[in-house]
Order: C-alpha cells, then sequence, then structure tokens
C-alpha cells in the first residue's frame, strides 16, 4: 500500500514538473546497448578527435592559421626557391629544410593534439571527503565557504596549495586550472592558442621543440630566400626577385619565434613555467630567501629533466569504456546515496551547488528513518541503477547533485538539478 | 572470515562498503609522486600499521623510480625524440611499465593482506594519482567476526 502510494504520486509528480522530453528510466535502457568511451562524458571543455584519441582545446581556429602559414611558406619556398638554390648551390638545402619542415610538423601536431597532463576530476566519494575535512578544519558551514588553501614546505620553501572548485581537488604545486579547456593542469605552462591546446607537463617538451625547430626553419628559409633574392638580383634586378618569396611573413616571424624560442630556453634552464615567470613567484624581488625549489641546482639538469625525464602517461583515459558497474554506494550515514561513474559530468555551478548542497542535507535528514523499511525501489529517481539486482538492504536514495554523476553522459543543466531536488523534496514531504 | 574474503570479487559483491578512506599526496618533495605514509585512524582497528606503512612506502618507491632522472630516462628520452616518439608506437616507455608492476602489486596486497582483512585498495592511477583510496567493508554475513568490528559496527549503527 505504501508502495502503491509512492508510484501514484510519482506519476503526478513526472507530469507537473518534468520537463525533459525522455524520463530518466528510458535511457540507461537505451545507453545498455552501446558502450560508451569516457571522453565523451569528459567534464572538460577539450574536444576529442578520432575516437579519444585527440584531443585540443576547444577555438581551433589559430591553430588553423598556423599551419596554414607554416605549409604556405615551406611550400612557397620549397617552389620557388629551393629549385634554384638546388641548381646553384647544393642540393642538401631542400633535404635539410625537407626534415626541419618535417620535425616542425610532427612536433607542432604532437603538442597539439596529445593531451596536456589533465587532472581528472575528484570522485564524488573523493569530494565528499575532501569537505567533509575542511568542515572539520573550519568548524563552520558557511553559504560561501572561504578560499581553501594548504600550505607545504617543499624543499624549504612554503607553497600554498589552492583548491579548485571546479574538479574538486586540491591542486598540485605548479598545477593551474585553464578557464579556457576548463581543466587542471599539471605543471601548467600557458594556453597557447596558436597550438590550439595548453601546454602542460606532457606536452611542455613537443612544444619547445616545435619553437625551436621552428626558428631553426624560419631562419633558414629567411637566409635562402635573401640569398636567392641577391643571387637572382645579379641578374634580374631586386624587385623582380623580391615577388614570389615568402620574405614577408619569415621576416616577422623569425623575430617572434626566435624571442619565444630564447624564453623558454630560459625558463627550461631555471625550471620554471609561463606561469610562475609571470607571476614572479620565484623572483628574488619578493623577498631575501625566495628561491626556485623545483629548480635542480644546475642548468644542465633542469633541461635535461624537461626534455628527456620520463613522459609520464595521461590520466584521463580518454578511450577506456565507461564502467557502469563500478557503482560505489556510500553509507546513509555519509549523507545521500551516489553514484559515482569514473567520469562524472558537472557543469559549471557556484551558488546553484551551494544550494543543492543543502537541499541533499535536508534531504538526509528527512529520508533517514525511511531508508530501514522501503526496498531497494529508488524514491527519487534521475538515474536507476543498472545492475539493481545487486543492491544491498539499503535504499538508493538518488539525488542529481552536483556530486551525482549522470553516468550515462547526460549534460545536466542547472535547471534540470535543481528541479530534481526540489522534486526530491516535495515527494518526501508528502509521503 | 579470512577465507570468506579470499576472493576480490566474493568481497565486492557479499560485503557492503561501510566507508572509504583516502590517502593524500605528500608534496614535501616537490611534484613527484608520492603519499603520505601517516596511519589514518579509520584503519587502526582492522590492520597493523606497519603492513600498511610497508605498502605505502613500497608504492612511493614504485613512484620514485618511475619518475627517476637518470642515465636511462635520459637514452630513453634521446631515442624517442631521434625516432620523432614513434619508438613508442611499438615500446612502453618506462613508466609505463612501472604502472604495469604497481597494478601488480597492489593487486598482490589486496589478495594476501587486504581482502581478508575487508580491505580494498584501488589502484591511484584509476583516481588521476591523486589518492590511495581503501574501500572498508563491513562483514554482512557474520555479525561482529571480523577483528575489532567495534568502530565500524558504531558507524553503521546510525
Amino acid at each position: 500500500m505504501h508502495l502503491g502510494v509512492s508510484e501514484s504520486m510519482r506519476e503526478c509528480e513526472y507530469s507537473q514538473i518534468s520537463t525533459r522530453s525522455s524520463t530518466p528510466m528510458e535511457t540507461p535502457y537505451k545507453k545498455r546497448t552501446s558502450r560508451k568511451r569516457k571522453w565523451e562524458s569528459f567534464p572538460g571543455r577539450s574536444k576529442f578527435y578520432c575516437d579519444g584519441r585527440i584531443m585540443m582545446a576547444r577555438q581551433t581556429g589559430v591553430f588553423c592559421l598556423t599551419l596554414v602559414l607554416i605549409l604556405v611558406t615551406s611550400g612557397l619556398f620549397f617552389t620557388f626557391d629551393c629549385p634554384f638554390l638546388a641548381l646553384q648551390l647544393t642540393t642538401a638545402i631542400p633535404v635539410i629544410g625537407g626534415v626541419l619542415f618535417l620535425f616542425v610538423l610532427g612536433t607542432l601536431l604532437r603538442t597539439s593534439f596529445s593531451d596536456p597532463g589533465v587532472l581528472p576530476r575528484a570522485t564524488p566519494d573523493e569530494a565528499a571527503d575532501l569537505e567533509r575535512q575542511i568542515d572539520v578544519a573550519n568548524g563552520s558551514t558557511g553559504y560561501r565557504p572561504p578560499p581553501r588553501t594548504k600550505e607545504v614546505v617543499i624543499n624549504g620553501q612554503t607553497v600554498k596549495l589552492k583548491y579548485c572548485f571546479t574538479c574538486k581537488i586540491f591542486r598540485p604545486p605548479r598545477a593551474s586550472h585553464c578557464s579556457l579547456c576548463d581543466n587542471c593542469v599539471e605543471r601548467f605552462d600557458h594556453h597557447c592558442p596558436w597550438v590550439g591546446n595548453c601546454v602542460g607537463r606532457r606536452n611542455y617538451r613537443f612544444f619547445y621543440m616545435f619553437i625551436l625547430s621552428l626558428s631553426f626553419l624560419t631562419i633558414f628559409i629567411f637566409a635562402f630566400v635573401i640569398t636567392h633574392i641577391i643571387l637572382r638580383s645579379h641578374r634580374n634586378g631586386f624587385l623582380n626577385a623580391l615577388k614570389d618569396s615568402p620574405v614577408v611573413v619569415c621576416f616577422f616571424s623569425v623575430w617572434s619565434i626566435v624571442g619565444l624560442s630564447g624564453f623558454h630556453t630560459y625558463l627550461i634552464s631555471s625550471n620554471q613555467t609561463t606561469n610562475e615567470d609571470i607571476k614572479g613567484s620565484w623572483s628574488s624581488k619578493r623577498g631575501k630567501d625566495n628561491y626556485n625549489p623545483y629548480s635542480h641546482g644546475n642548468i644542465f639538469t633542469n633541461c635535461c629533466s624537461a626534455l628527456c625525464g620520463p613522459l609520464p602517461p595521461s590520466l584521463i583515459d580518454r578511450r577506456g569504456f565507461i564502467q557502469s558497474d563500478t557503482l560505489q554506494l556510500a553509507p546513509p550515514t555519509n549523507g545521500i546515496t551516489m553514484y559515482g561513474a569514473t567520469q562524472s559530468q558537472q557543469s559549471h555551478m557556484c551558488d546553484q551547488d551551494q544550494c543543492i548542497q543543502s537541499t541533499k542535507f535536508v534531504l538526509q535528514a528527512a529520508t533517514t528513518p525511511l531508508l530501514q523499511q522501503q526496498t531497494s525501489e529508488p524514491v527519487i529517481l534521475t538515474t536507476s541503477p543498472e545492475n539493481g539486482g545487486s543492491l544491498p538492504g539499503r535504499t538508493s536514495l538518488t539525488l542529481a547533485g552536483p556530486c551525482t554523476s549522470l553516468p550515462l553522459g547526460h549534460p545536466a543543466s542547472q535547471d534540470s538539478l535543481h528541479e530534481d531536488s526540489v522534486r526530491g523534496l516535495v515527494k518526501l514531504s508528502s509521503v | 572470515p579470512a577465507e570468506t574474503f579470499h576472493n576480490l570479487q566474493e568481497l565486492r559483491h557479499s560485503a557492503s562498503l561501510a566507508n572509504k578512506i583516502f590517502i593524500q599526496r605528500d608534496y614535501s618533495e616537490g611534484t613527484t609522486c608520492k603519499f603520505q605514509t601517516k596511519f589514518p585512524s579509520e584503519l587502526e582497528s582492522r590492520i597493523e600499521w606497519t603492513l600498511f606503512e610497508d605498502t605505502v612506502k613500497t608504492l612511493n618507491n614504485y613512484y620514485a623510480e618511475a619518475e627517476k632522472i637518470g642515465g636511462q630516462s635520459y637514452l630513453e628520452g634521446c631515442l624517442a625524440c631521434a625516432t620523432a616518439y614513434l619508438i613508442f608506437l611499438c615500446m612502453e616507455t618506462r613508466y609505463e611499465k612501472v604502472l604495469k608492476k604497481i597494478a601488480k602489486y597492489i593487486q598482490e596486497q589486496n589478495e594476501k593482506i587486504y581482502a581478508p582483512r575487508g580491505l580494498l585498495i584501488t589502484d591511484p592511477i584509476e583516481r588521476g594519482m591523486r589518492v590511495i583510496e581503501i574501500c572498508i567493508y563491513e562483514d554482512r554475513g557474520s555479525s561482529g567476526s571480523s577483528s575489532g568490528s567495534s568502530s565500524v559496527s558504531g558507524s553503521t549503527a546510525r
């Protein structure tokens, strides 16, 4: 009888409030047939291509421009200057040019397409655990808790670790959150629009090799184009030779690229990131005792560790399949039982986040006595359990809060999540 | 009780998850991967701290080995650069090799030491190398049969 009442109430609930076209009950069955890869439900703003093999930032227009510039400049060089120079001087010129060009392209693509060292977001259990620890430390539960920092001493320097509200983790030292890609990146250097990706721990060496080889290539092309013009102008005249040559593009890019290479060479030799250098984190101007705790001491070791050090693997496992059976049930004592898929879909919620959190606490308080009576029938439903049979004798109370993942990859809009919390409250107050 | 949980799959299905604790990273030596060896209070009744410390220290050593900058890593780096990183299509990086060793070690530790005590360690790589997640299971089949279950039953009595 109890169940009958709740069922009819639930029907009323759905017809009144539900604004989504498909009910949550349908989606699990639909998705069960096709397994999704983890990149499809990646919470950041990165774009994936080739079924998760390629990872780039959202805006790739400037990257296309970079490609076009390099291809056009090199193309013009090989078409118009190389035949002349190969005949007049040596065939080594196009060969070396060709090798350089291929190296530039290779490193560019490697920089743009690889994972810069994105840190996956915290699982709901981890986030809850951290929250608990912080609340214990703070002793207060304000609506907007103060910025959370942790201090750690690294090689004698005090470093502040900041808490990332989006990823719900304490960022490791040197990590930073890229607002364009909406990810925390390890050893964050900068977000490079020319390359269409963040530059971080895993692709910094490719980025450096790219700008270094590009400097060589531009200097090479520039030098031999000038040579070509000089040689030709002996015959035809200066202006005639000037057309059909990529001199203008080369001229401007040489200075900027060479300058950038020089800057990054300095950064590598002192083991700093662009981020740290811009902020002046380790500058002696900040204090007499301020020094870089990550530096190995000498330039050679710094360079070697940055360029030839071990390459860590990607932490986000783009091409793995989402495992629907890794449902983690937290006990009722923790609050609301939540489903934790390996990738949680989190929209950008700041104040909504807090509102939903407080709603969750209210629900917890309201439903604790109910949990012992009911069977595994969900009281509030946004995602149904995939393996409902294996639930232990506790009720699973699911709430579409920010920590609850929609493991099937549906992006949760702020409104619908808020809506579900309200629906839940109404449900429980009526039962 | 030791035999009951010998099979890890059985542990997951027959026991119910009581709690999860997270061993955080220790950044005192920089950005290298190292986990804190501080013994969490929730495990006090479940496992001896020497065993726990041993596991964490061994894991830390493995990670240090993976991230070590020395002759071999330079050789690998230079060779990779010379072959335009195509060599990694057929060869694993040293880091990946060590990660495989770590996975095996964790599996072994779980089977021998942690599962019999109703605990389960999750490989840190599955949590983005942020934490070592330890699941604490409550033995539903037998009442209070696991050693020192007073704290466990206390937490689930609510």
